[in-house]
């Protein structure tokens, strides 16, 4: 409990310095910015995929959506950030559960066939639809403003995209925790059982589209604002595609792992930017690596990494101490054994 | 009035007719037993009054409403709760939220009622994680409440996935083959738990088995089918000492006895496929 508390103060504390640490630094301050937006994506990503059991490809769809929903309230109607950026995730999250009524009748490789569709579909009408979209001119959302406060730079931004993203964890945690999040748990692991449960497919697969899709178009307003430009580009299928590696990687059904693959793939290309074509080859060995040697992600290896150490403390700690701690980690390593073998 | 009413069930796959012109009355508080050899359509009757398998002809009535039209998430609803012949557990997640799934039908959070922990959520949340905790307590298993439901030995996934159905508190128990896969000792105590069950619960319970020592222990009624027909119908001694039910297990060369028809229940059990098929 104590210890739990201890933690928790020392993060928060940690995230609220984190762009002094950074020492003010713009463009590194900028990329955490960025990483902040693809956590919110591959949180949201992870409650369809991870968590409901249901594939999109498609994702980037939801994120443009809100992305120009947003840009157009706040350019054309002239709509404050803390209305815009709502209601971008509401409309994307109502075409979620649209998308996700048409997609019942669907599952595998039909459903991802039907997200991907819809994915390209989305970004080729933000292309087409120029009186609207501005086409490939693309539009230019303004900095938000809240509470007289104007957030026009990187450190500012970083506080209003902390304030949303622990928001969003913490609604994710929760949701996850309670009677919907079961639901969408056991539609994953067995639809049958699922059904004998009383849970009904239809009405929890649309939940967890318009779930998922609501953190993506709020990711979607976030990533337009911040990054003051948005054109049919940003959306591409390669964005899908990379939110499902960040999942992946990352760790499914798993919130720490969202958030580790949501910053592994802001920072990976970025690490390696200046050497051509690399960014793209590295994401793909460790994509492969983590596959092979971590099925369950990134989130994986940090529970590793913990029991390890829990493990290491234990038998330098007297010999009761260490049989306690060395009985806890076995349990904890069968349980890992048996996720492994799934 | 009988609490579960089949009438003239009729299932056809194709051109296989499953199950045939099938009458079951099951009585309220009773232990009823539906046995049949290999492919007899025991588990096609379960899936129906489950609603995943929708009949050719026949009328379902439970506790007085006709199941026609049902979708098979509205079943458990109206107290029907079952087991599965293989065992169908949330097997990536722990025995507790296995239980509190099985409390779906009771509770009433959503998704966004869920995600800001409304009060009434969080109390909801608080009742049902008692209500599961003393179920698991019941079937003796509390001290696994926080075990991934996959990681635990057969027997026990069984006593979980029981405690799952039991959790809703149900009127009608559907078990699907409950003692597969238990040994002579675990099979003894099977039938003790059923039977507190219906006391402690009140439920009815309608159950498929192959092992005719528990079948014939525990049932008050028993109803055998094969090739789809209802056979024979009647008390335990009744039903071993039929002629019918004796060929049906045993081929008509075999002579009469219920010890053969005792030793016939081992080679009954490898035969999930062909029942599925």
């Amino acid at each position: 409990m104590n210890r739990s508390r201890l933690r928790f103060v020392v993060g928060g504390v940690l995230l609220l310095a984190l762009p002094f640490l950074l020492s003010g630094r713009g463009y590194l301050v900028y990329l955490v910015d960025l990483a902040g937006v693809y956590v919110v994506l591959t949180l949201g990503l992870n409650i369809l995929t991870g968590y409901a059991g249901q594939i999109s490809i498609g994702h980037a769809a939801f994120m443009a959506i809100g992305a120009y929903t947003s840009a157009l309230l706040t350019l054309k109607l002239g709509a404050p950030f803390w209305l815009a950026m709502p209601v971008a995730g509401l409309i994307a999250a109502a075409v979620g559960g649209f998308l996700g009524i048409t997609a019942l009748r669907l599952s595998g490789h039909y459903l991802a066939i039907a997200t991907l569709g819809f994915g390209v579909a989305i970004s080729q009408l933000a292309a087409a639809w120029e009186p609207v979209t501005g086409g490939f001119q693309g539009l230019k959302p303004p900095k938000p403003s809240l509470f007289g406060i104007l957030f026009n730079n990187e450190i500012k931004y970083y506080y209003l995209e902390l304030a949303v993203v622990v928001l969003l964890v913490w609604l994710a945690v929760n949701l996850l925790r309670t009677r919907a999040g079961r639901a969408f748990m056991a539609t994953r692991d067995s639809e049958i059982a699922a059904q004998a449960m009383g849970i009904s497919l239809p009405e929890f697969k649309t939940a967890a589209f318009a779930t998922s899709a609501f953190y993506a178009g709020v990711a979607g307003s976030l990533y337009g604002h911040l990054v003051g430009f948005i054109s049919p580009f940003d959306f591409n299928l390669s964005v899908s595609l990379m939110l499902l590696a960040a999942i992946v990687v990352g760790g499914l059904g798993s919130i720490e792992g969202s958030v580790f693959g949501g910053i592994f793939i802001t920072l990976l290309p970025q690490l390696f930017s200046r050497v051509k074509n690399l960014p793209s080859v590295l994401t793909g060995v460790v994509l492969i690596l983590v596959v092979l040697f971590l099925p369950s992600g990134l989130a994986d290896l940090v529970r590793r990494v913990k029991l390890r150490i829990i493990a290491r403390a234990g038998t330098g700690a007297g010999p009761g101490a260490g049989v306690a701690a060395g009985t806890s980690a076995g349990a904890g390593g069968e349980g890992l054994d048996v996720s492994a073998g799934d | 009035m009988s609490l579960l009413a089949i009438e003239g069930l009729t299932v056809k796959f194709g051109g296989l007719v499953a199950v045939n012109d099938l009458s079951l009355a099951v009585e309220q508080g009773a232990i009823h037993g539906l046995i049949g050899p290999n492919g007899a359509g025991k588990s096609t009757v379960f899936n129906c009054i489950s609603r995943f398998y929708k009949p050719s002809a026949g009328t379902m009535h439970f506790d007085g409403r006709n199941l026609a039209g049902l979708e098979p998430h509205q079943i458990i609803g109206l107290g029907i709760a079952r087991t599965f012949q293989n065992v169908e557990l949330f097997r990536r997640l722990t025995v507790l939220d296995n239980l509190l799934i099985g409390l779906h039908s009771r509770t009433g959070g959503g998704v966004v009622s869920g995600a800001f922990l409304l009060p009434g959520v969080r109390r909801e949340e608080r009742q049902a994680r008692a209500r599961a905790m003393e179920v698991l307590d019941f079937l003796g298993i509390g001290h696994l409440a926080n075990q991934s439901a996959a990681g635990l030995p057969y027997g026990q996934q069984k006593l979980v996935e029981l405690g799952r159905a039991l959790v809703s508190q149900p009127k009608l128990l559907l078990l699907d083959e409950p003692a597969a896969g238990m040994n002579n000792q675990e099979t003894a105590e099977l039938g003790g738990l059923i039977r507190q069950i219906r006391q402690s619960f009140g439920a009815t319970v309608l159950l498929v088995e192959h092992d005719m020592s528990l079948v014939m222990s525990l049932c008050e009624q028993i109803t055998v089918v094969n090739f789809g027909r209802k056979i024979a119908e009647g008390r335990p001694r009744e039903i071993q000492q039929n002629q019918a039910v004796i060929e049906a297990y045993l081929g008509e060369e075999a002579g009469p006895g219920e010890a053969h028809f005792r030793d016939a229940q081992g080679e009954d059990r490898p035969e999930r496929g062909a029942q599925r098929a």
